[in-house]
């Protein structure tokens, strides 16, 4: 075990400053020059050349890659360009709104997803299994920014249940929480259905069956606890899902998040953030992928670390 | 000595020497205005930097002008220029140095009381390459400003500070915009105590002599500015409390603003929802629509063939058809025929300019030997509803034969090929255009139109430099008499028609813009168009449910 984390580790690692070298270099090639930027339109050539040499912009790309790496060794993600303010604490001070939402989703997308797969699974073939997946596949495929606004104007500005964007209270987080969790909804259906046919499929359950035992109890303390287990591993991978579906849903509902902090830098060409929430973002996605590994084994046996 | 005395009453003097409207600062105050209430406005992108020397945006600099203070301001909703932080100024008869005489008992936010060395001190920094002053350009014309902004000296040799009250700036030339440039933020007035104390960080921790102070800043989520209750300017500002809310997209901010939630969406009426919103009598009521000092335009490429011919620049003025272009973008804007907009002192509202009129446009594309017509291209950038405006530029332009195709690109690589001198043979200046910095006349010259801008890198796109005209622009520039004003708006009147002539651009519209507020707010209309505070003037305007 204690070899297994080490490799994955390693690998981690690895994967981390690969992810660093390639961002860092296609920002390098953007066409959009930062020190023009920040010069403003009326500085003479002198300025600007002062503020390239500040910025240490003038260097080499591998010079400039090296100090951005081994500043980020201590800590350090550089000051926006834009903001001037400090990327950790841009960052750092947006962490808990994103985490909130993603917990919210998590939250969503199982009540939705669980319970649509359970019941599609239980009435397999039936008008209720077909609307059910279609219902999923909608999930799936639907924009999130449409079914953002969508359940906007549907539950805020039409009946009033909930604020129109915005955060602060647990009514401010249901409906992006809800927008955010509709498409892995669409995705834990699909699983947990077929994880459910699998396993009603199952000798025990037929044994089970066969004892006289009563259909509720059945599904809910023989069958539920085994498939649902293989699909609540996968929650790991999500992040990666969140990570893109953030930048989308918290613009939309104006939530003071990481995604909506990347997608202000990318407009604005504001590489120090754009760099940090991609470096953020690969970190939870590298962690994400490995505990869902970890957690496997224990959930089910059949699968081993190796 | 010829002395310009600024005084509050030789203020109103001085205006109606220039034919401007009586401009007075202790008498401005609305008598219907209402102390107290506090009111939201919303934004969907954060706020950069409250640093006065570094805020470059349209969103932090009318935040920024209710912080701080500068020596000199506009008359609220006017591009009249008034003493601020100054009581009175002196201008010697050769304009090239200015005397100012500071107005007593202003007090930073922190209680400490503001002297001339204060003044002397925010333009050492802003002028300092460390500081990295997007704005440290417009001081030039200081004596010393060289060596400040070499590195080879901390301080400029050209502001004296007299005694606590009094600071003399030394220009190495005389410039009529001086005044303009002591109102624009990168010049307002900083405390070095709590610069030092927060080092890169005051923008985050601004302590100014404003109407306001900052009260609190989450950081992507709001920012809260309270009344400064010692401020110099008694009785101002009149609202209690203002919360900016950040991350707030416009769609979602008009809805908010129909709940009664938001009182100016920051943003402005998304275009989506313009013509529904203009279209409803109960919001049009709310919306108020003003000048801005922008003007969109086509660049054409004069050191490229076939530009290079006037007569031809002169048959794609005749062209396009801007009255079309203004109806694809909702009567958005205002039809241009001339560089200048409107609300900019030296506009001539006589200018003829070059009617629509296609077939003398083909006749001058014959005479210049284009019959048939030639190929090129044009730039433009690729956010709505820029393309579409180029599209409608290519069909009038095909209309006498010229096929343009478009390159429509992100912004960063349209002014990267309008900065290469082979890059772009025609640009649609949609989305970058230029917004003045300050309302005067010269703002639109030097860098977009002067040879000083026909540089690799410059925003010259059209590559026009027309030495004779660049003299002339210095020659208006050195009027420096505000008695004389007029005289030098003439003769920018003059540069501008020229430049017309040769034909380097094509003007197309300029923007209009609409503010949205909510029912209560009240004060001026002209407030809520202020042309140098956007979207609104933040010190002046009001509620009416106050008690």
């Amino acid at each position: 075990m204690i070899a297994y984390l080490t490799r994955r580790l390693i690998q981690a690692a690895f994967i981390l400053l690969g992810v660093s070298i390639i961002t860092f270099a296609l920002l390098y090639l953007l066409p959009a020059d930062p020190v023009r930027q920040i010069a403003g339109r009326s500085a003479t050539p002198q300025t600007v050349e002062s503020i390239r040499q500040q910025l240490g912009l003038d260097q080499p790309f591998i010079v400039q890659y090296w100090r951005y790496l081994t500043n980020l060794l201590s800590g350090d993600l550089g000051r926006s360009y834009i903001q001037r303010s400090e990327v950790t604490e841009l960052i750092v001070s947006r962490l808990p709104a994103s985490l909130i939402l993603m917990v919210g989703a998590i939250l969503c997308e199982l009540a939705i997803g669980l319970s649509m797969g359970l019941i599609a699974a239980v009435k397999r073939g039936s008008a209720t299994d077909q609307t059910l997946m279609v219902g999923s596949f909608i999930g799936v495929s639907a924009p999130q920014f449409v079914v953002g606004l969508l359940l906007l104007y549907v539950f805020a500005v039409q009946l009033g249940w909930f604020p129109i964007g915005g955060y602060g209270t647990w009514r401010h987080a249901v409906l992006p929480s809800l927008t955010l969790g509709i498409l892995g909804a669409g995705w834990y259906s699909r699983m947990m259905r077929s994880s459910m046919i699998d396993v009603l499929r199952q000798d025990y359950i037929r044994t089970a069956r066969a004892k006289g035992l009563a259909r509720g109890a059945i599904l809910f303390r023989h069958a539920l606890p085994n498939a649902i287990l293989p699909v609540v591993a996968m929650i790991g991978i999500d992040i990666g899902l969140f990570m893109s579906g953030i930048v989308v849903v918290e613009s939309v509902f104006g939530w003071p998040g990481i995604g909506q902090l990347a997608w202000q830098a990318i407009q604005r060409v504001d590489i120090p953030i754009i760099m940090g929430v991609t470096l953020v973002s690969a970190c939870a996605i590298v962690l994400g992928n490995l505990l869902a590994d970890i957690v496997a084994p224990f959930i089910d046996p059949r699968i081993k670390l190796r | 000595m010829k002395k310009y005395l600024a005084s509050t009453v030789a203020a109103s003097a001085l205006a109606l020497m220039l034919g401007l409207a009586p401009a007075c600062a202790e008498d401005k105050l609305d008598p219907n205005a209402k102390q107290g209430g506090a009111i939201t406005i919303t934004y969907k992108d954060d706020v950069a930097t409250l640093d006065p020397a570094i805020g470059y945006d349209w969103q932090n600099w009318s935040m920024i002008k209710s912080l701080f203070d500068g020596l000199m301001d506009y008359e609220p909703g006017t591009t009249n220029l008034r003493p601020e932080l100054a009581e009175s100024y002196e201008i010697s008869p050769d304009g090239t140095t200015f005397t100012f005489k500071l107005r007593k008992g202003v007090k930073f936010h922190n209680g400490r009381e503001m002297t001339a060395d204060d003044v002397k001190y925010s333009l050492d920094r802003v002028t300092n390459p460390k500081t990295q002053s997007p704005g440290a350009g417009f001081f030039a014309s200081i004596k010393g400003y060289e060596d400040v902004a070499g590195g080879k000296a901390e301080s400029l040799a050209g502001v004296t500070v007299v005694d606590p009250s009094t600071v003399k700036i030394d220009l190495s030339r005389p410039d009529a915009t001086f005044l303009h440039v002591m109102a624009i933020n990168f010049s307002h007035v900083v405390p070095k105590e709590e610069v030092e104390k927060y080092g890169a960080d005051f923008g985050k921790h601004p302590v100014g002599t404003g109407a306001y102070k900052l009260a609190e800043w989450t950081l992507g989520q709001r920012l809260v500015f309270e009344r400064n209750a010692a401020y110099w300017h008694k009785g101002l500002p009149y609202l209690d409390k203002i919360t900016f809310e950040i991350g707030q997209e416009p769609i979602v901010a008009l809805l908010r603003l129909q709940k009664g939630e938001v009182d100016v969406p920051g943003d402005g009426i998304p275009p989506a929802k313009f013509q529904e919103v203009m279209a409803d009598p109960a919001q049009k009521a709310r919306v108020v629509e003003g000048g801005q000092l922008q003007t969109g335009y086509i660049t054409m490429n004069t050191t490229m063939a076939p530009f290079d011919n006037v007569k031809v620049r002169q048959a794609v003025n005749m062209a396009v058809n801007k009255d079309r272009i203004v109806k694809i973008i909702n009567n958005r804007a205002v039809p241009a025929n001339q560089p200048l907009p409107p609300s900019m002192p030296g506009y001539d509202k006589n200018f003829a300019g070059y009617k629509y009129d296609v077939e003398k446009a083909k006749a001058l594309l014959g005479e210049a030997g284009h019959p048939d017509g030639f190929e090129t291209q044009l730039f433009v950038m690729n956010t709505d509803p820029n393309p579409r405006i180029a599209q409608a530029i290519q069909q009038d332009l095909a209309a006498i034969g010229i096929k343009a195709s478009i390159q429509s690109l992100a912004q960063a690589n349209v002014i990267a090929a309008g900065g290469d001198k082979a890059g772009a043979p025609m640009i649609w200046s949609g989305g970058m255009a230029w917004i003045a910095d300050f309302p005067d006349p010269s703002n639109f010259y030097g860098p977009i139109l002067g040879c000083g801008g026909a540089v690799q890198g410059g925003w010259n796109w059209a590559w026009y430099c027309n030495k004779d005209l660049d003299a002339k622009a210095a020659n208006a520039d050195s009027i420096v008499d505000p008695a004389k004003a007029d005289e030098r708006y003439k003769l920018w009147g003059e540069v501008y028609a020229k430049v017309m002539e040769d034909a380097p651009w094509a003007p197309v519209f300029n923007e209009q813009r609409f503010t949205m507020r909510s029912p209560r707010m009240a004060g001026d209309d002209k407030l809520y168009v202020d042309p140098v505070h956007i979207p609104i003037n933040y010190d002046y305007v009001y509620v009416n449910d106050v008690q």
